[in-house]
C-alpha cells in the first residue's frame, strides 16, 4: 500500500528512451486539453474576482460582469464589510469554523491514536463501530428530530456537534499513526511514558503534515456547511456565510449592507453596483479556502489515497 | 492490511504499576494477533487509549447511531406531540403510501436518470484527465495543473452554483453576451430541459479534478517495465494505453463503480436543493430533496423517513450485490482487504 502513496509527481524524468516522440498533432491536442482544463476552472474565478474590484463605470459598460479590466474600485468591499448581514455572517462562520475545527481535530486525533495501537483493548469493536458508519447515513429527518430533542435548534452547537467526527478523517489519520514505526513508540513506553504523553510529545509532532490535511478537510467542511444551518437555525441573525450566500446572492433576496439595502432584482445603491457587491460576497466565501490551500495541497495525495484504500 | 502492518506491540511492559498478576508470558506469544493478557491487565494497560477514543465514538454514536434507530418512525404515524415512544405503529403503511405517490416516483425517476447520465458523462472524465495529466513530463507544469484542478473541490455547492449562475444564467455572462447581440431570454440555469446537463457540468467542474487523484495513484503503481517491453515489441502509444494502462486501472475503476452503485440514489443533495426553486420540481426533485420537502417542510416526518430509509436500504443492497458480482468476475471489490 505504501508504494501507492509515492505518487507525488515522481514521473518527472525526461521521456524514457523507449518512448517515441508524440506526433505534432498529439502534442497540440494534449496542450490544448490541458489549457482547456485550466481555463475552464480559472476563468469563472477570474471574472468573479475582477468584477468585485471593478469600478461602477467598468461594470456599467460591460453590462454586468467584467471580462477586461477597466478601472478599479473597492467600494463593494467597503459596502459589504462596513456592516450588515455579511459582517455578522462572516463572524459566525469564522467562529464556527475555528471552534469546530479545533474540536474535531482534537477528538479525531485522540481517537485515531487510541485505535491505532495493535492489540489494544476493544480496538476492533470500536473500529468496527466507526467503519460501519460508512455504509449508511442516518437520514435527515431522524437527525433533525434528535437535534431538536437535544434542544440544539438555533444553537451554534448544532452547526458543530452533529458533524464533528468524520469517520473518513478518523480512518485516514489512524492510518498515518499506524505508519509511525512501532519501535519509536515502544521505546517511549519502556521508558515509562504513558499513552497520553506519547500521543502529545511523540505522535502529534511526528504527524504535523497529516494533521494539517485533516485540519483543512474539517475547516473546509465547516466553512462550506450550508445544510446544517438551513435545518437547525431558524433565526436568520445567526446564519453563517453560506446561508447568506444562498439567500441573498443565489436566490436574490434584498440584502442589508453598510449603507442601506441591496436589492439584486431591482435597482441597487447608486454608488455601488449590485453585481460587484454580489461578487465581493462570493470572493469573501472563496478567500479562506484559497488562502489555506497552497500550504496543504502537497499532502493531499497521501491523505486521500490512504483514506480510499482503507475505507 | 489492518492487522499485519506492525507486530503486536510488546504489550504491558509499559504500565509502571505492574502490581497485578499481569503475566509476562504475553511477550512470548508475539505471533498471536490477540495477546493472552487477562482483561483487567489489558484494561489497566490500555485505559488511556480508551479514554482518548471514547469522546469521538460517543459523538458518532449520538449523532449517527441514535438517529439511525430513530428511523423507526418510518413504521409509525409519528407526531411531535406523542414523540417516538408513544406514536402508533402502522407497519409498512408509510411505504405503501409512498409507492402509490406519483411525486415519489417522479423523484425516483429523476434520481435514476441523473445517476445514469452522470455514469456515462461524468465517471470517465477523471480517468481520462488522470491519463492526460500522467503523460505530462514536466514536473512543475504537472503540479500546477493538478493544483488548479483540485481547487474547486474545496468550494461549497452554494458557491459553485452561484458561479454557474453568473456564467450561464440569464443575468450572467452568457445571458449578457446574448442580450448584447439581440437575443433575449437565454438562461441555461433555469431551463428544466437542460438541467441534467447543467448539474453534470457542475459536478465535473467541482469534482473531476479531485477525482483524478485516485487514478493518478493507480497509474503510478503500473510497472514502467511493461511499457518499455511493449514499446520494444513495437506497440504504439494507443496500444500501450489499451493493453497496459487501462488494465492497470481496472481494479480501481471497478472499486469506484461499485461504490458509485451503492451511492446511486445519492446524487448530491445540496446541489439539487439549491436549484429546485429555480428549475422546478419536475426536473430537480430527487429522492433526497423529496424527503426534505415532505418531512421538514410539510411535517410528514414518517413518510419522509420511510422514503429515506427505503433509499438507504436499496443503496446497501446495491453495493452488496455489486460487490458480489465483482468477486464473481474475479475482481477484488471492496471489504476484501489484503
Amino acid at each position: 500500500m505504501t508504494t501507492i502513496t509515492r505518487s507525488n509527481g515522481t514521473r518527472s524524468q525526461l521521456r524514457p528512451v523507449w518512448d517515441e516522440e508524440p506526433s505534432l498533432i498529439g502534442k497540440i491536442g494534449k496542450a490544448l486539453s490541458l489549457a482547456l482544463i485550466v481555463v475552464v476552472i480559472l476563468f469563472p474565478i477570474y471574472i468573479v474576482v475582477l468584477t468585485s474590484i471593478s469600478s461602477p463605470k467598468a461594470i456599467n459598460e460591460a453590462g454586468g460582469l467584467v471580462i477586461v479590466p477597466d478601472g478599479f474600485s473597492f467600494a463593494a468591499y467597503n459596502e459589504v464589510l462596513g456592516g450588515g448581514v455579511v459582517v455578522r455572517a462572516l463572524i459566525v462562520s469564522i467562529c464556527v469554523t475555528t471552534v469546530g475545527t479545533a474540536l474535531s481535530l482534537a477528538l479525531t486525533a485522540m481517537a485515531a491514536y487510541g485505535l491505532s495501537r495493535p492489540g489494544s483493548l476493544f480496538h476492533r469493536p470500536l473500529l468496527f463501530l466507526v467503519l460501519i458508519t460508512f455504509l449508511f447515513g442516518p437520514g435527515i429527518i431522524p437527525s433533525y428530530l434528535l437535534v431538536n430533542s437535544l434542544g440544539l435548534i438555533d444553537s451554534y452547537w448544532s452547526l458543530i456537534l452533529p458533524s464533528a467526527i468524520s469517520a473518513f478523517n478518523l480512518v485516514v489519520l489512524r492510518a498515518f499513526f499506524m505508519a509511525i514505526p512501532g519501535e519509536v513508540i515502544e521505546s517511549a513506553r519502556i521508558e515509562g511514558a504513558s499513552d497520553f504523553t506519547i500521543f502529545r510529545k511523540l505522535v502529534l509532532p511526528l504527524s504535523k503534515a497529516a494533521l494539517a490535511v485533516i485540519g483543512l478537510f474539517y475547516a473546509v467542511a465547516y466553512w462550506n456547511a450550508f445544510f446544517n444551518a438551513l435545518l437547525y437555525l431558524n433565526d436568520s441573525a445567526k446564519w453563517p456565510l453560506q446561508m447568506v450566500l444562498r439567500t441573498y446572492i443565489l436566490d436574490g433576496a434584498p440584502m442589508q449592507t453598510a449603507s442601506g439595502t441591496v436589492d439584486p432584482s431591482g435597482l441597487g445603491l447608486a454608488a455601488v453596483p449590485v453585481t460587484s457587491v454580489k461578487m465581493a460576497v462570493l470572493v469573501l466565501a472563496m478567500i479562506p479556502v484559497a488562502a489555506v490551500y497552497p500550504f496543504v495541497q502537497r499532502h493531499f495525495i497521501k491523505g486521500v489515497i490512504i483514506g480510499a484504500v482503507k475505507g | 492490511m489492518r492487522s499485519e502492518t506492525r507486530p503486536v506491540s510488546a504489550p504491558d511492559a509499559s504500565s509502571g504499576a505492574g502490581t497485578g498478576p499481569a503475566p509476562p508470558a504475553a511477550k512470548k506469544s508475539k505471533k498471536q494477533t490477540e495477546p493472552k493478557v487477562p482483561f483487567r491487565a489489558r484494561l489497566r494497560r490500555d485505559w488511556q487509549l480508551l479514554v482518548m477514543t471514547l469522546p469521538a465514538i460517543g459523538l458518532l454514536a449520538l449523532f449517527h447511531y441514535v438517529p439511525t434507530f430513530g428511523n423507526i418512525i418510518a413504521f409509525q404515524d409519528y407526531s411531535t406531540v406523542d414523540g417516538i415512544l408513544h406514536s402508533p405503529f402502522v407497519g409498512f403503511g408509510n411505504f405503501a403510501y409512498l409507492l402509490s405517490e406519483p411525486a415519489f416516483w417522479r423523484a425516483a425517476r429523476n434520481t435514476v436518470a441523473i445517476t445514469s447520465f452522470q455514469l456515462v458523462f461524468y465517471f470517465p472524465i477523471p480517468i481520462a484527465m488522470a491519463i492526460l495529466l500522467n503523460s505530462v513530463l514536466g514536473k512543475r507544469t504537472r503540479a500546477i495543473i493538478q493544483n488548479v484542478a483540485y481547487l474547486p473541490h474545496f468550494f461549497s455547492w452554494v458557491l459553485v452554483i452561484t458561479i454557474f449562475q453568473d456564467m450561464l444564467g440569464g443575468a450572467g455572462l452568457l445571458g449578457q453576451f446574448f442580450t448584447q447581440h439581440g437575443v433575449d431570454g437565454v438562461d441555461l440555469t433555469t431551463n428544466p430541459d437542460t438541467f441534467i446537463a447543467l448539474v453534470t457540468a457542475q459536478t465535473i467542474w467541482k469534482d473531476a479534478g479531485w477525482g483524478t487523484i485516485i487514478f493518478l495513484a493507480a497509474l503510478s503503481t503500473i510497472n514502467p517495465n511493461l511499457y518499455e517491453a511493449s514499446a520494444v515489441d513495437g506497440a504504439s502509444r494507443w496500444r500501450r494505453l489499451w493493453h497496459i494502462t487501462l488494465p492497470g486501472l481496472r481494479p480501481v475503476i471497478i472499486l469506484l463503480l461499485i461504490l458509485r452503485l451503492g451511492d446511486a440514489l445519492n446524487v448530491g443533495f445540496e446541489q439539487f436543493l439549491l436549484q429546485r426553486g429555480a428549475v422546478g420540481a419536475n426536473a430537480a426533485e430527487v429522492i433526497d430533496t423529496y424527503v426534505y420537502w415532505l418531512g421538514l417542510r410539510t411535517g410528514d416526518y414518517s413518510i419522509g423517513a420511510a422514503a429515506s430509509l427505503l433509499k438507504g436500504v436499496i443503496g446497501l443492497v446495491l453495493i452488496l450485490v455489486a460487490n458480489r458480482v465483482a468477486h464473481k468476475l474475479g475482481e477484488q471489490g471492496i471489504y476484501q482487504r489484503t
